[in-house]
């Protein structure tokens, strides 16, 4: 899967579970502080990620990942 | 050889009442706010509470036990001394010697009950009704009081806000008889120790931690199965549940939970959460009296309810309300 296609299957997921506007779910975003993603809202993204590309993502790591492109490299590099 | 000889059981049995007793004091995540920093709009968008009742120092654990347990005896139409098996579920006694069922039996005028507490965290009440489901239909009680009561704030470290906008105080009860045609269906419980120390009261420790996003990960991922198998065991499908009432821990796992299982629109939605905090083992018996209160639920209906949490400990079964 090319780098687009996680960007724009993350945005559909952020879009879903937080109501984020795809054009927004660019890289350097922080979940938090951009994108006013919450913690429990983290853990749905996390799950959606689970089903959608077939990579877990344990609460431990889920800490680590803070902005949009954080998630891109967690899925790349497990997938 | 003598052969050891067994009671008959009864074919099933039936809530016959339900009771509750919510605390004085009303907080109000305002009130909150001036403590802590918090607002009305964080707590409400991340756990869906509004107000929680926490209790006073005389409204102890065996006072609102008594309250509730003598309000569902009262509903149940039963005598005192018609009752043989009492079971209080609770995660929050701070003293464990003596446990405080017997004490709990003796105030409401149940004489030598089978008598004791239960504790199996937030799932405490769900598991202590599947127990005295199976004790009436193998023969071992007639008529049982299940109660379960929480004083979470005398565990809670009411300055730090990723808890103290949560825990609240309460009980809740019902007494439950023998049936000819079952009112109570199959329990399914279970439990995920792996992850005993999510919800804790560490050593040294007077207060409870919770790791949030673990708990929350679990009950929307790993409880659709439990409430799927509750229903398919008792022969019923989401189309035949008039109240669903899981424990009420966080809102978004209520809707997360809700829309996952598909019920049809007339299915009403326990959310009482919103006036009550969670409030641990008392929570689907507080639910379920305040839905038959408010007349949004009535006498007949079918329920679906869950307990879950802290050990990792989950039970849920479903239930026709009396």
């Amino acid at each position: 899967m090319s780098r687009e296609d996680i960007q724009s299957g993350l945005a559909e997921i952020l879009e879903e579970v937080a109501g984020v506007t795809p054009a927004d779910a660019t890289p350097e975003k922080s979940f938090t502080e951009d994108l006013d993603v919450d913690s429990l809202s983290m853990v749905e993204i996390a799950t959606a990620v689970e089903d959608k590309f077939g990579v877990a993502i344990p609460d431990d790591e889920l800490g680590n990942i803070k902005t949009v492109g954080d998630a891109m490299n967690y899925i790349e590099k497990n997938q | 050889m003598t052969s050891i000889q067994l009671p008959t059981g009864a074919p099933g049995s039936r809530v016959l009442g339900l009771g509750s007793y919510r605390p004085r004091r009303r907080v109000t995540n305002h009130e909150l706010a001036q403590t802590m920093d918090t607002n009305d709009e964080w707590i409400q968008s991340r756990v869906g509470i509004a107000e929680r009742r926490w209790a006073d120092e005389d409204e102890t654990l065996v006072e609102m036990a008594v309250a509730a347990g003598g309000k569902a005896i009262a509903a149940s139409g039963l005598s005192p001394d018609e009752i043989d098996l009492a079971v209080v579920a609770s995660a929050s006694l701070r003293v464990p010697i003596p446990g405080i069922g017997p004490q709990v039996a003796h105030r409401l005028g149940i004489r030598r009950p089978g008598a004791f507490d239960l504790n199996a965290g937030c799932a405490g009440w769900c598991y202590a009704l599947g127990v005295a489901d199976d004790a009436i239909r193998s023969g071992s009680a007639r008529n049982a009081v299940v109660v379960g009561v929480e004083r979470l704030t005398d565990v809670t470290d009411l300055t730090d806000r990723s808890t103290a906008v949560i825990f609240a105080d309460g009980a809740g009860a019902a007494v439950v008889g023998a049936a000819d045609e079952p009112g109570i269906g199959p329990v399914v419980w279970g439990s995920d120790g792996d992850q005993y120390n999510a919800i804790e009261i560490a050593a040294g420790r007077s207060t409870m931690t919770m790791a949030g996003q673990a708990v929350y990960r679990w009950a929307t991922t790993r409880l659709t199965e439990t409430l799927e198998q509750a229903m398919a065991r008792a022969g019923v499908t989401p189309d035949d549940i008039d109240v669903f009432a899981p424990h009420q821990a966080n809102l978004r796992i209520v809707e997360s939970m809700t829309k996952k299982l598909g019920f049809p629109a007339r299915t009403v939605i326990a959310r009482d959460i919103v006036q009550s905090g969670n409030t641990s083992a008392a929570s689907v018996p507080l639910a379920l009296t305040a839905l038959l209160e408010s007349g949004e639920a009535k006498s007949g209906d079918l329920a679906l309810v869950l307990g879950y949490g802290a050990g990792l400990t989950f039970a849920g079964q479903v239930l026709r309300l009396p």
